[in-house]
């Protein structure tokens, strides 16, 4: 009955161009020797990388933007944790509204925290820069890998931790013998993911960040002055090889030792 | 007296869960309720320097919103756009999720990877990649001339809303397949096949099962779609225009150029309730018609 729908796979095939070629463009232009990206190619080169490498304030932004992406992965992770196993543990009373305030600052438009941060954080009188950038970080990272976590305890056996018990570990040593090695490929997973959300975060850090730039805002900067972005193309190709490669280690990580029960629902 | 006993270690338990839960209620509470209270707030405030504001309760900016026409005007438009955001993301990636989840035998995880796999590389730059393929020296317009199809290139291929709306719905096309692909995988085939052992055609049968049991995976993806790209800013920024400015980008000049901070907080306050009423909205429809339906 449904074997075979060849209407629908070629369609498929030109969503598929659709999906892809915006992305592969950059990295084509990128080799091209021209400051303009027009068809068709002028010659290869390796100048744009050349010229990437020199670029102090580059530096100075991509170095930002580790740190806050490490800062806001790890805390975003560990709080998430904790709130995974209260939700798949325990029976938790106004389940649906702590639930759902958790979740909400990955609903909500970013723009509208990134107004409320503003606002509070210069009403106190508080510098602009990185500190505010990393806590609406870990804000908008946390209800993402609580998902992760949470799908991941889901999927394993609970008699796993009662055997634990049952044979007189305490809840310290079943936790950290039994639950933590099951769930350390979700618990990777989610810095993963997490990191790459904040490493590509514009709009907070875009209000909070001030002159403490982080790597999309020098990127943003950048594209104005014609000249100047050809090395972004080639920045851009390497943040596009390097986090579709993270981004694959994270799922697969995520379906590891999941045995047959594969799960695509937390994707994003 | 043993009801007791389950009272107190019901609520030993409850304690034990709120424990857990208390880090992110407290990143919750501290870094968007506060915030967003104090907004309110300095939504009713007004700009008097640089760099002061004078506290005094007034309902002033709110009064600007609504009598600079402009401002009515983007917020309707935000609106309108990630309307149509969430309208083409849909019809463009149904079909899509309904081949991986029923056509699709070997591989639907590497289907899936690839599908979403976009959606993780940076968004500033694949935003910006449209800006190229649909400008006036781009990808499109210089095929087009090079193959001598067109004299001049084409200026209305950038800086509309048009533009817009396909840039945000590429940009967020994996926000719809993971939802619509899920609920349809689901789908206990056995159905279908009653269906056609009853008589339906190919058409009735999705009409009439496989749509209505998708409908949980289509109003997800509308409310994630919906919400957060009415707040876009990058997007309308880079290949808007001016025919395609949303309200973002009056905040984000609020906060800027134009030094305004309670105009630009009564203007995010707008924006979030309007959202908010959208979204009650559309659950409260999806709630008559699903128990219509049942």
């Amino acid at each position: 009955m449904y074997n075979k729908n060849n209407t629908l796979f070629v369609y498929c095939v030109f969503y598929f161009a659709f999906l892809y070629i915006p992305v592969l463009l950059l990295p084509i232009f990128s080799f091209n020797d021209s400051f303009h990206m027009v068809f068709p190619l002028k010659g290869f080169t390796f100048d744009w990388y050349i010229q990437m490498w020199n670029k102090s304030r580059l530096h100075q932004a991509l170095f930002n933007s580790i740190k806050v992406g490490i800062i806001a992965s790890v805390v975003s992770t560990f709080i998430a944790l904790f709130a995974a196993k209260a939700f798949t543990r325990y029976k938790v009373k106004f389940h649906g509204l702590s639930y759902g305030a958790i979740l909400l600052p990955f609903i909500i438009p970013e723009i509208i925290i990134a107004v409320a941060l503003i606002v509070i954080w210069t009403s106190m009188g508080l510098k602009l820069g990185l500190i505010p950038v990393t806590i609406s970080h870990i804000l908008f990272c946390t209800p993402f890998c609580m998902l992760i976590l949470i799908s991941r305890m889901e999927g394993f056996d609970k008699s796993l931790e009662e055997a634990s018990m049952d044979l007189g570990e305490n809840s310290f040593w079943t936790f950290w013998r039994v639950t933590f090695p099951l769930l350390l490929p979700g618990i990777i997973a989610s810095l993963l993911l997490a990191f790459v959300i904040s490493f590509d975060e514009f709009i907070l850090a875009f209000f909070l960040s001030s002159s403490d730039q982080t790597l999309p805002i020098y990127m943003w900067s950048q594209l104005r002055f014609p000249k100047k972005f050809p090395h972004i193309l080639a920045l851009g190709a390497i943040i596009i090889i390097v986090t579709s490669l993270i981004v694959m280690t994270a799922y697969w990580l995520r379906n590891l030792g999941q045995g047959k029960k594969k799960d695509f629902s937390i994707g994003i | 007296m043993s009801s007791t006993i389950q009272n107190i270690y019901f609520r030993s338990d409850q304690a034990k869960a709120y424990t857990l839960l208390s880090p992110a209620l407290i990143l919750v509470i501290l870094a968007m309720a506060a915030p967003m209270i104090v907004m309110i707030f300095t939504s009713f405030n007004t700009q008097i320097s640089m760099i002061e504001i004078d506290r005094t309760f007034t309902t002033g900016r709110y009064e600007d919103f609504f009598s600079k026409p402009i401002f009515s005007m983007l917020l309707f438009r935000s609106v309108k756009i990630s309307f149509f955001v969430t309208l083409l993301t849909l019809l463009t990636t149904y079909p899509l999720a309904y081949y991986i989840a029923f056509y699709v035998k070997k591989n639907k995880m590497l289907w899936i990877v690839l599908m979403t796999l976009p959606f993780w590389t940076s968004y500033l730059l694949r935003v910006f990649s449209w800006r190229v393929i649909l400008g006036n020296k781009g990808v499109i317009n210089s095929a087009l001339m090079g193959t001598g199809m067109i004299d001049e290139p084409l200026g209305f291929l950038l800086y509309n809303q048009a533009a817009v709306i396909i840039t945000l719905s590429h940009a967020w096309a994996a926000f719809a397949i993971l939802p619509l692909y899920v609920s349809l995988d689901k789908i206990d085939k056995s159905l279908l096949e009653a269906s056609y052992d009853l008589g339906n055609t190919k058409f009735e049968t999705f009409w009439r099962v496989t749509f209505p049991l998708s409908l949980p995976g289509v109003i997800g993806a509308i409310l994630i779609i919906f919400i957060p790209t009415v707040g876009d800013y990058v997007t309308p920024q880079l290949v808007g225009g001016t025919d395609g400015r949303m309200l973002s980008n009056m905040i984000q000049s609020l906060f800027g150029r134009a030094n305004n901070f309670p105009l630009g907080a009564a203007s995010a306050v707008l924006m979030l309730t309007t959202v908010c009423l959208i979204a009650a909205l559309v659950t409260y429809i999806t709630k008559k018609v699903s128990m219509r339906m049942s």
